[in-house]
């Protein structure tokens, strides 16, 4: 270990309230730390910035999964392990159960929360892409009060993102009413247990008389942020799963991504694997989008 | 615990360490690994990687599986930590340690205590595992020396034994 506890302050003030005012009365001088599954790699490798942190480990005002009619109401302290017990959560929204499933082997899904894989902001944690193609929506919390934000457009660069710097995210909020979809999840890494991925990916779409009337595709690590592939659904919408068009979406995603050349991976095999996960997609849209 | 941010002094903290209240002062910031192998003198834990990613660390916090590395001592204050030193009963080995040692399951020894705890995390989730649900709960657990075949074999034969493996 390079670093020294003694150099660190961390408190555990056990109430939303209170860890909200110290945000408040000393802006951008505290670390919020939950379960630590980043935090603390950064704190042993002597890299961590920050010397006071505030646990948000087991706050009850983050914590639990709410059903209401229209969306579920995730608490961010959830952890993964969490989130795939959840039965509404793996029946309505299997991406997230899937990205859960691929976080890490146990003990880190046992600690590693969905709140704090948001403000990571690593572009190639599993999870993100999936919130994209949910269209979740943040509650961000802060002593001024609530609000509520569109997770898409939340990362503004690489692990840059619009929270301030007395806010938490509190509650992450997807709508339900995903039944007749077809929902496309696919991990690439070195291997199957404990990588990061190469490239990540999760979409959803459904067939209408036998044209696409919605889709969403995002993929994580290939851009300085999880990235949702507008311009590519718009082309989409409204028309057959045909050859040619599945040949432009692969040339379109390729097109739309910045991969780079990191210890994982290259920028190369990484738009390759873009395009062909793309196009895995819309075959499995195309062969089970009408059954709904 | 009371620790003011002007004071980075160690604090009185207690915590039941396999079955037994212990009392330690400690830094908030110290990693459970490093309270349990200097402080309380359990040596079981090993530090591998230290970023969560080979699993040499492992114990159980209120019956939960993690990466003592990656805790910090604060968060478990008052929490119930199981270390490898607290599976035996007495000089009786359990069911997990048995198998482990009759599979040839351990050669360095330093991934073994990290594995029983994730196994014995395992079959008190799923006491009928598959091979797959096996490879799945051992996933975050990295052994140089074995090639996997005899901690599976192990911990499939501890799981045919019955509950209390």
């Amino acid at each position: 270990m390079r670093c020294d506890p003694a150099d660190y302050h961390l408190i555990a003030p056990g109430k939303l309230e209170a860890v909200v005012s110290l945000l408040a009365n000393e802006p951008g001088q505290w670390l919020p730390i939950a379960g630590g599954t980043d935090v603390m790699v950064q704190f042993a490798a002597g890299r961590l910035a920050s010397r006071k942190l505030v646990s948000i480990w087991n706050l009850p005002e983050m914590q639990g999964v709410e059903t209401l009619p229209d969306e579920i109401r995730i608490g961010a302290g959830s952890t993964y392990s969490e989130l795939r017990g959840q039965v509404v959560i793996a029946s309505e929204f299997p991406l997230l159960t899937s990205a859960a499933r691929w976080t890490g082997g146990i003990a880190n899904q046992n600690r590693g929360t969905l709140g704090g894989n948001i403000v990571n902001a690593s572009p190639a944690a599993d999870s993100l892409p999936v919130l994209l193609a949910y269209e979740a929506e943040l509650v961000l919390v802060s002593l001024r009060g609530k609000r509520r934000v569109p997770y898409l457009g939340f990362h503004t660069g690489y692990k840059t993102m619009l929270l301030e710097r007395d806010e938490l995210v509190q509650t992450i909020c997807l709508r339900r009413g995903f039944s007749g979809y077809v929902h496309y999840a696919r991990k690439v890494g070195a291997r199957n247990a404990q990588a990061i991925s190469k490239v990540c990916m999760a979409a959803l779409g459904r067939l209408r008389g036998g044209v696409i009337e919605d889709v969403r595709i995002a993929l994580g690590s290939v851009a300085p942020v999880p990235l949702r592939l507008t311009e590519l659904e718009r082309v989409l919408q409204g028309k057959p799963v045909e050859p040619k068009l599945v040949a432009q979406a692969r040339e379109m995603a390729a097109a739309a991504i910045e991969p780079i050349d990191d210890i994982r991976s290259t920028a190369k095999y990484r738009s390759a694997v873009a395009s062909n996960l793309v196009g895995e997609f819309l075959e499995q849209l195309r062969d089970k989008g009408n059954a709904a | 615990m009371a620790v003011s941010p002007e004071n980075q002094d160690k604090g009185e903290l207690s915590l039941t360490v396999n079955g037994r209240l212990r009392s330690v002062q400690v830094h908030p910031m110290a990693r459970l690994l490093d309270v349990l192998r200097h402080e309380l003198h359990l040596t079981g834990a090993k530090e591998g990687c230290g970023e969560g990613e080979c699993g040499s660390c492992s114990v159980l916090v209120n019956g939960e599986l993690v990466n003592s590395c990656l805790v910090p001592v604060l968060q478990v204050e008052g929490a119930r930590i199981t270390t490898i030193e607290g599976l035996a009963e007495g000089p009786e080995l359990s069911a997990l340690q048995k198998a482990f040692l009759e599979c040839g399951g351990a050669q360095c020894g330093i991934c073994t205590p990290g594995m029983i705890l994730s196994a014995s995390h395992l079959l008190t989730k799923n006491p009928n595992p598959s091979m797959d649900d096996i490879r799945e709960g051992l996933a975050g657990n990295l052994c140089r020396c074995t090639g996997y075949m005899q901690i599976l074999e192990a911990v499939a034969r501890a799981s045919c034994r019955g509950p209390g493996a």
